[in-house]
């Protein structure tokens, strides 16, 4: 196969995975949440790493099979295969993906924590004050009507990757997409 | 691993399971690791240890589904149980990795005195303020702990650690939030507080007790700080934290001005002995029970 027709499969493959939904956000698929590490792509194989968005997802295996079904016949094989080779964050979601999340009612994530540099003390981003304890608690824009005088009532959601909010302005709870 | 995906973890009739594996990492052991026995063998203990704390840890989080004090600490300890469940399957995976046994039966198929979780996670949940107390004691821990393994030689395991100390701060985070509202919240969660903090600090120093084989994950690079340094960082952190809330901290200065001696914290208790990880008490053979009933009524099932 030449170099073109490797490409011309590589970015079939780019927009057939731009079809596959998350399982529990399925307005944005699995290309927009920057889930999708790498493809490679041949007549032979085609492989794809993912990063889970948190170890322990229970959407991860969903994921892989979605993928692995809608991939299937592009390729002789096809292999899709998890790595925490880099941790996946909140800013490989595409501005796609957020535009998706900010429509269907979800705040998009504010830029993440850098990684803690080890030997860092273990308080000292969390402050004495409870409401102000979470990394999340920091300017979240409500999605239904745009302000940003909004407070976080749970750093933890009903999946793992999202925190509940509520806007002091149009007087709504909303949630995040946290920033991890 | 190929596209005909299985529905669950462990299926493939108890084949290890490489969902979460990482490139460059096999089944086969040395092979693929490159380490030597000795040195595969104290990695394995030390991923053994780590995987069932965290194994507990999400259990007894489990059991508030439902029940917490605040609707929101119901989603909170649900969303935290399977954060550590899910963080100990990704450490399973990897002693799956060097030992080549499934995932499964490692998880599920010991003997209640085959786990080595340390004595903290062996309580059952008790009240709320002791449930915050041992999290808060374990956390920390644990941060300091994955700080030492951070930037560890062996890639699949750092690239873990990367990944969990992103989601064990908001972790951290919360238990910091709750220790300071029941230390400040008048007597009664006070008192509970302080009870359950004097109860958990010998168990809770059994989480960084070096394992046998320190030494050769310290030459390795496996892992880039003792677990003493880890110990004595852990304490100095929290003497502040536990001064201002007024709470229980047994510990005093040892060694200060000596030669040779550097200043340390030490227990005003007999320090604990190396059964910490390796007797379990009655709360923990309940809860073996109900974990491992699953995997005992088939073992080897495919699910």
């Amino acid at each position: 196969m030449c170099a073109s027709a490797a490409a011309g499969l590589e970015r079939r493959v780019w927009d057939a995975l731009g079809e596959v939904p998350d399982p529990e956000i399925p307005v944005v698929s699995v290309v927009d949440l920057g889930i999708v590490r790498a493809v490679e792509a041949g007549p032979e194989r085609i492989r794809v790493e993912m990063l889970p968005t948190f170890v322990g997802c229970p959407a991860l295996e969903v994921i892989r099979r979605s993928i692995a079904e809608r991939l299937a016949g592009m390729a002789e094989r096809v292999e899709v295969e998890p790595t925490f080779a880099e941790p996946w964050t909140s800013d490989r979601i595409t501005p796609e993906g957020r535009r998706k999340l900010r429509e269907s009612g979800f705040a998009p994530p504010g830029p993440p924590p850098a990684d803690e540099p080890a030997g860092r003390p273990l308080f000292a981003t969390i402050g004495m004050r409870p409401e102000a304890h979470s990394p999340e608690a920091r300017e979240v824009r409500c999605p239904f009507c745009g302000s940003r005088d909004t407070a976080l009532e749970n750093p933890f959601g009903p999946t793992l990757c999202r925190a509940i909010f509520w806007c002091n302005a149009c007087r709504q709870p909303f949630e995040q997409f946290k920033a991890v | 691993m190929s596209a005909q995906a299985h529905p669950w973890p462990g299926a493939e009739g108890g084949a290890p399971m490489s969902a979460l594996a990482t490139p460059g990492t096999g089944p086969t052991g040395t092979g693929a690791t490159g380490l030597d026995d000795d040195t595969r063998d104290a990695l394995a203990e030390l991923l053994l240890f780590m995987a069932d704390d965290e194994l507990m840890l999400g259990y007894w989080d489990s059991e508030w589904t439902g029940i917490a004090p605040l609707l929101e600490e119901d989603v909170a300890f649900s969303s935290l149980a399977q954060d550590e469940i899910g963080h100990a399957q990704a450490l399973y995976e990897l002693l799956a990795d060097l030992t080549g046994e499934p995932v499964d039966r490692i998880a599920y198929g010991r003997e209640a005195g085959g786990y080595r979780q340390a004595a903290l996670l062996d309580h059952a949940r008790g009240d709320w303020a002791f449930s915050i107390a041992r999290r808060f004691l374990y956390d920390t821990a644990d941060a300091v702990r994955l700080d030492a393994l951070a930037g560890s030689s062996y890639a699949p395991l750092a690239g873990l650690v990367a990944k969990m100390r992103r989601e064990e701060r908001y972790h951290l985070a919360h238990m910091h939030a709750w220790m300071v509202r029941l230390a400040r919240g008048g007597e009664e969660p006070r008192r509970r507080l302080a009870t359950a903090c004097e109860r958990l600090w010998p168990d809770a120093l059994a989480v960084l007790a070096p394992p046998a084989g320190e030494r050769r994950l310290l030459d390795a690079s496996i892992l880039t700080q003792p677990f003493a340094t880890c110990r004595q960082r852990w304490l100095e952190e929290l003497a502040p934290l536990f001064e201002e809330l007024r709470l229980p901290f047994p510990f005093r200065l040892a060694g200060a001005g000596l030669p040779g001696q550097p200043r340390r914290l030490e227990p005003t208790f007999p320090e604990p002995g190396p059964e910490g990880r390796t007797e379990h008490n009655d709360d923990f053979r309940w809860l073996w029970g109900e974990l491992t009933s699953v995997y005992r009524s088939e073992p080897g099932a495919t699910w």
